[in-house]
């Protein structure tokens, strides 16, 4: 008797919560596009921020909203991206490749340590230590906060302490130019291959004592430049990119070879008339 | 003997740490002038807030005490020519926070007479306490204890508060920096001409100057000179580090606790700096600006220890070659061991906030081959003045938990002073960390400010 009135008891009370899980289901069914799972599903889920959306999830739906297009997420392969068009019947709205740029050359081989650093092994540490002990106050500092950073693998610090940029890695998230303490990284598109890779603001030969490969202020590359394609700002070139900027004319004067082009094929040119650096291994710390 | 009041207190504040002194070295040397340097180098950003906007241009004369830039804002003041002589080049000169910032290259006149040129006199009797301020600020005074904040700025007084006690430091509780010593020592006079300044300014009814037991002397000098009647004390409080931060010598002498995140005027205080005080008791009668300061060269490194009246602006690779230095030189401090900086760069200049120059050798600086764990040992809590939790934060840091740090460890309430890296045994770099994670809170913190605004 103790067993059935157990049973019907609990039967009952089971059918009633059944019941109202039902209604609740009904009533407060919240309607939200499928399309919006499948589109998450075919993005890489790596969550960077780079499309400018918080992650992967709003960035689906903003996909089916069509306020964007797949072009944005720069993570996804092109045939990821093809597929996610395909899908949602939206043109690719491809665009041009976005890399992560360090505006520096001035590894150990070529730029001096003024003082030695001893403490936390992080550039954001160091700088904090009277600017850390580079000799250029510009320069990276080379303990690799931007390597850590990136999520993608695409930067690792080569022989000579300096960060080198996977351009097939590189999703431009952004995340190396917030970690570096020195503002060294800019996101740029791949076609903007005449670069500057020197950030010192100061004029003159006497930054040559602190790194072999800085920008003098010297104004060649401008005076050289085809049109207003250079323009020196604060002691430095800056190229006005708007400008038809295919050429290698204004980095062939250059003494330092502070100027560049960042060839597809050939890595970092030089210009002709630049210094070559045969060192191979570190400068030593303080002035000789 | 003394005919102002001298107290001698038993009790201090709670936790701190007790790090050799090595004052003796050289607080029984009295001030020197220090020569002036062929070119004096001066950043115009030297104190805290806006850098001071260059008036003089290239080619220009100028005369010992002359303005050469002026405040760049309300949080800013001026910079006076320390010497008579030529601007021969205005760039960007290095700092020793590791930034460039724009300024002046003087080069000296070496036949000048180098007289101080004369300003606008305040005088006490007749100023309104505005005019005072206005005073303290034209005359390009900042804490000179050495966090260089303009002085104008901390003695205002905000709207629907007072200020019952203003507090004197002269608790100097750094290791080997007897500057506030030899001051108080040397120029009570201005001193007293200061605090009657401040009184005025700030409305306070009564002066506290606090002193640690270290420098009877200086307490029993300035007591004799405190005429009767005047309601100025000076208090003698046990030595113990970190004392001179104005949040523990209020709790030490007053027993009042600043609330986090505010100031001593929330407790009725305003604390200033010996050294400034004297500053000021000695350039407002005559409208002068700062032009020289007083630095506590020492350490194991140095061959001519002392106290020197060095110019602004005297580049520290000048410094160091007219005291000597040892050959094994392996790191040079400015301010004290505890909370200076380790110097990356010699051309940087003295500049107002620089109270001392500690120079090590190699064999000084030994540093631990290798930092352990945290074993949880509680030291540093045991040392923390201000009741933080450094082993929790130290691990949160660690792991980059930098917002969990500020919002519930009280990151920001942290004023590095470094006790807690002082004890710890595993020798885990706390401070460092610390002023890493301020940096790091405080960028996020403007950029969100900044991405709300738009």
């Amino acid at each position: 008797m103790t067993i059935l009135i157990a049973l019907a008891s609990l039967g009952s009370l089971t059918l009633v919560l059944a019941v109202m899980l039902i209604v609740a289901n009904k009533k407060l069914y919240v309607y939200e596009d499928p399309r919006i799972d499948n589109v998450e599903d075919m993005l890489p889920h790596a969550n960077c921020g780079a499309c400018g959306y918080p992650g992967c999830r709003p960035f689906a739906e903003a996909l089916v909203e069509g306020k964007v297009l797949p072009g944005k997420c720069t993570v996804s392969t092109e045939e990821g991206r093809e597929k996610i068009a395909h899908y949602l019947g939206v043109s690719l709205g491809a665009e041009e490749k976005i890399v992560a740029r360090l505006a520096c050359a001035g590894g150990s081989n070529v730029a001096i340590n003024r003082a030695e650093y001893k403490g936390i092994e992080s550039c954001s540490a160091a700088s904090l230590v009277s600017g850390g002990g580079k000799g250029c106050f510009w320069g990276c500092l080379g303990y690799g906060d931007c390597e850590i950073s990136c999520d993608f693998d695409a930067i690792t610090m080569n022989e000579n302490d300096l960060p080198v940029v996977d351009v097939d890695k590189c999703t431009a998230c952004g995340d190396c130019v917030e970690a570096c303490p020195k503002d060294l990284f800019s996101l740029q598109p791949v076609s903007h291959r005449l670069w500057v890779a020197c950030k010192n603001l100061e004029a003159g030969d006497e930054i040559l004592e602190e790194c072999q490969v800085a920008c003098t202020a010297c104004g060649r590359c401008a005076m050289d430049a085809p049109g207003n394609l250079i323009e020196m700002k604060n002691n430095l070139p800056v190229v006005n990119y708007r400008e038809d900027h295919r050429t290698q004319v204004p980095i062939q004067r250059c003494p330092t070879g502070a100027i560049v082009w960042l060839d597809d094929k050939l890595g970092v040119v030089k210009g002709k008339d630049s210094k070559k650096i045969i060192r191979k291994g570190k400068r030593k710390t303080g002035y000789s | 003997m003394a005919t102002g009041i001298l107290n001698f207190r038993k009790k201090s504040f709670k936790h701190g740490v007790h790090p050799p002194e090595h004052k003796s070295e050289t607080n029984g040397l009295p001030i020197r002038q220090f020569p002036f340097a062929p070119v004096i180098i001066l950043p115009m950003a030297q104190h805290i807030g806006a850098p001071a906007e260059i008036v003089v241009h290239e080619g220009q004369e100028v005369s010992r005490g002359q303005m050469l830039a002026k405040a760049g804002g309300y949080v800013s003041v001026p910079i006076h020519a320390p010497v008579s002589g030529v601007v021969r080049k205005i760039a960007n000169v290095p700092t020793i926070s590791g930034k460039m910032s724009p300024g002046i290259y003087l080069e000296a006149f070496p036949y000048s007479t180098q007289v101080v040129e004369e300003g606008m006199p305040i005088d006490l009797e007749t100023a309104t306490p505005d005019e005072i301020l206005k005073g303290i600020q034209d005359a390009g005074i900042v804490g000179l204890g050495g966090a260089a904040f303009p002085t104008h700025v901390k003695l205002k007084v905000p709207e629907g508060k007072h200020c019952d006690v203003l507090m004197i430091n002269g608790i100097e509780c750094e290791p080997y920096l007897t500057t506030d010593h030899r001051v108080m020592l040397e120029q009570g006079e201005d001193i007293l001409t200061g605090i009657k300044y401040l009184m005025k300014c700030t409305g306070a009814e009564r002066t506290i100057i606090g002193i640690e037991a270290n420098k009877k002397d200086a307490a029993e000098h300035l007591a004799s000179l405190i005429p009767e009647g005047d309601p100025v004390s000076v208090e003698v409080v046990p030595v113990k580090y970190p004392q001179g931060s104005e949040k523990m010598l209020i709790t030490a002498i007053l027993g009042r606790e600043v609330p986090s995140g505010g100031l001593p005027i929330d407790v009725h205080v305003v604390v200033v700096n010996v050294a400034t005080t004297a500053e000021i008791g000695r350039l407002l009668p005559h409208g002068r600006g700062i032009q020289e300061r007083v630095v506590t060269i020492t350490g194991p490194g140095v061959k001519k220890k002392g106290n020197y009246l060095i110019p602004i602006g005297t580049p520290l690779r000048f410094v160091l070659d007219e005291v000597g230095v040892d050959e094994k030189v392996s790191e040079v401090y400015m301010g004290g061991p505890m909370m200076g900086v380790a110097v990356s760069n010699l051309d940087i200049s003295i500049v107002k906030g620089t109270s001392g120059i500690v120079v090590f050798t190699e064999k000084e600086v030994k540093r631990p081959e290798k930092v352990y764990p945290c074993i949880k040992c509680g030291a540093c809590v045991e040392a923390c003045p201000l009741s933080l939790n450094p082993s929790q934060l130290g691990i949160l840091a660690k792991f980059e938990e930098y917002d969990t740090m500020a919002e519930e460890f009280n990151l920001l309430d942290c004023f590095e002073c470094g006790s807690c890296s002082y004890v710890c045994p595993s020798h885990i770099p706390l401070v460092q960390y610390f002023r890493l994670s301020k940096s790091i809170v405080r960028k996020r913190r403007a950029a969100k400010q900044n991405g709300g605004n738009a």
